[in-house]
């Protein structure tokens, strides 16, 4: 039997083993992708962004109970940073997801980022395209601790949560362009901590000046005002991003956060936004896909003396990085 | 010859609760190039054969202070050969025995290690025993 044949039917050391051939990139980990790829698209990817420290991977253990108790398969996808000299990484995020080990419905898979750097490694996108095929409902991903700019994971998820803890930045860091923008559930974690009504009150303000709390618009020739209001309807047109204080060590507000994600679903399905979702993230796995193909090609169409050679006209200024690309795409090395 | 980065699982199972000698070979296993997965204190056989199957390690490296050992790791390579992962290597750190270390190689354990075992040792076995597989 195919490993991809083998993954379909749960079979979970076929999975396991699947996941690490794609993360070495290897040509049975692409066929097997191929032909898993059609029964792709049924799983919720829920994003898991924040800065180191902030509880992310409690959060995602808290979430994981939560959807256990809604009887769903959950998936989760840890990503830690690997080290720019040594390649090597340590994984630590199952140490705080022990709640989760002997449920068979749980799948728990750590990656390293592999040198990539927009807090996800290449093939995350790749790995949850497995999990997604095997039948898992939730995905939850959950990212290299981020600082401000690592924001591929909104590329990614139908849904993200920023993960902030009191204490951190003052209302500066809430106005700054970045990861904030991306998120759809703000969650204020350590929320029993000092300081966690100036951290939300800073949230809040940053979103009541992109989402004024008034909105006003004619609906039927009759003028209408709609409050912000602390959970945004499905039905509404747009998602006004929602702030959720949690404790994740004790459970503390999982279940409203939970709702929150639940309503957020229940927005991108019933307006187009879900489809929408789908076409930017496989537009930016194919996007990347050609990046590294391309590259690939171009480097295996030039020997390694033709590469070096290159650079060292660069070096001596003689060639510009620029005319060298030219003339690589003219298709000869000089 | 493993493809792509050695993969390691570090585990510490039982009761007792020091992991610093766990935390120093995560780290040197680090340094060597190693995608270490740290599973932290306290975990059961279960847990461990659980997250070896997860993470589709190569190797899985203990730290038993306890003397539980003989206990612990039988348990632990009966679990992981049920799940299928037959190629799977496991080494051993802690206060063991000389007595029960010719057992424990028996069982099929690649390497023990006790107080004062250089890192370099480590990873040097760790890659030898992984490459063997093929």
């Amino acid at each position: 039997m195919s490993l991809s044949q083998a993954v379909l039917n749960q079979d979970r050391l076929a999975l396991s083993r699947l996941l690490t051939r794609i993360e070495n990139d290897s040509a049975e980990g692409r066929a097997a992708l191929d032909e898993l790829f059609p029964h792709t698209g049924n799983a919720h990817l829920i994003g898991i962004t924040g800065a180191p420290g902030t509880g992310k991977s409690t959060l995602v253990n808290q979430l994981a109970l939560y959807y256990r108790k809604a009887e769903k398969r959950v998936a989760i996808v840890a990503v830690d940073p690997s080290s720019p000299f040594t390649g090597g990484a340590v994984l630590g995020d199952r140490v705080r997801m022990r709640d989760l080990s002997g449920d068979k419905n749980v799948f728990i898979r750590s990656m390293a980022s592999r040198g990539s750097l927009g807090g996800l490694a290449q093939t995350t996108a790749a790995v949850v395209q497995v999990f997604d095929a095997a039948g898992f409902d939730v995905i939850l991903i959950e990212t290299v601790g981020a600082g401000q700019a690592e924001v591929d994971i909104a590329k990614l998820a139908h849904t993200t949560l920023v993960v902030e803890a009191p204490g951190l930045g003052d209302d500066i860091q809430a106005i700054k362009a970045g990861i904030l923008e991306i998120a759809d559930v703000l969650v204020v974690n350590k929320a029993d901590r000092p300081g966690v009504e100036n951290t939300e009150r800073a949230l809040k303000g940053m979103l009541e000046l992109a989402h004024p709390a008034k909105r006003v618009f004619q609906h039927h020739g009759q003028q209408m005002v709609v409050e912000a209001s602390e959970t945004p309807e499905a039905e509404s047109p747009i998602w006004i991003p929602v702030v959720k204080r949690t404790v994740a060590k004790d459970g503390t507000g999982i279940d409203e956060l939970g709702e929150a994600i639940e309503k957020h679903l229940a927005f991108l399905r019933t307006g187009g936004e879900w489809a929408a979702r789908e076409r930017a993230q496989l537009q930016s796995t194919f996007d990347a896909l050609i990046r590294e193909t391309l590259f690939k090609r171009f480097l295996d169409d030039l020997s390694a003396e033709g590469y070096q050679e290159l650079i060292s006209k660069m070096v001596e200024r003689s060639l510009s990085p620029w005319s060298a690309v030219q003339s690589l795409l003219n298709g000869s090395e000089e | 010859m493993v493809a792509g980065n050695i993969r390691v699982l570090v585990a510490k199972p039982g009761l007792d609760g020091h992991d610093r000698g766990a935390k120093v070979v995560a780290r040197a296993l680090r340094d060597a190039g190693m995608e270490v997965i740290y599973t932290g204190l306290r975990q059961t056989p279960e847990m461990i054969a659980e997250a070896a199957l997860q993470e589709d390690v190569d190797i899985i490296g203990l730290s038993i202070l306890s003397g539980a050992h003989m206990a612990l790791v039988p348990r632990i390579l009966e679990l992981v050969k049920a799940n299928g992962q037959d190629d799977l290597k496991l080494f051993l750190g802690g206060i063991i025995p000389d007595e029960d270390i010719a057992p424990l190689k028996e069982m099929g354990v690649t390497g023990v290690y006790g107080p004062g075992a250089s890192t370099e040792d480590i990873i040097a076995d760790v890659r030898a025993s992984v490459q063997k597989t093929a």
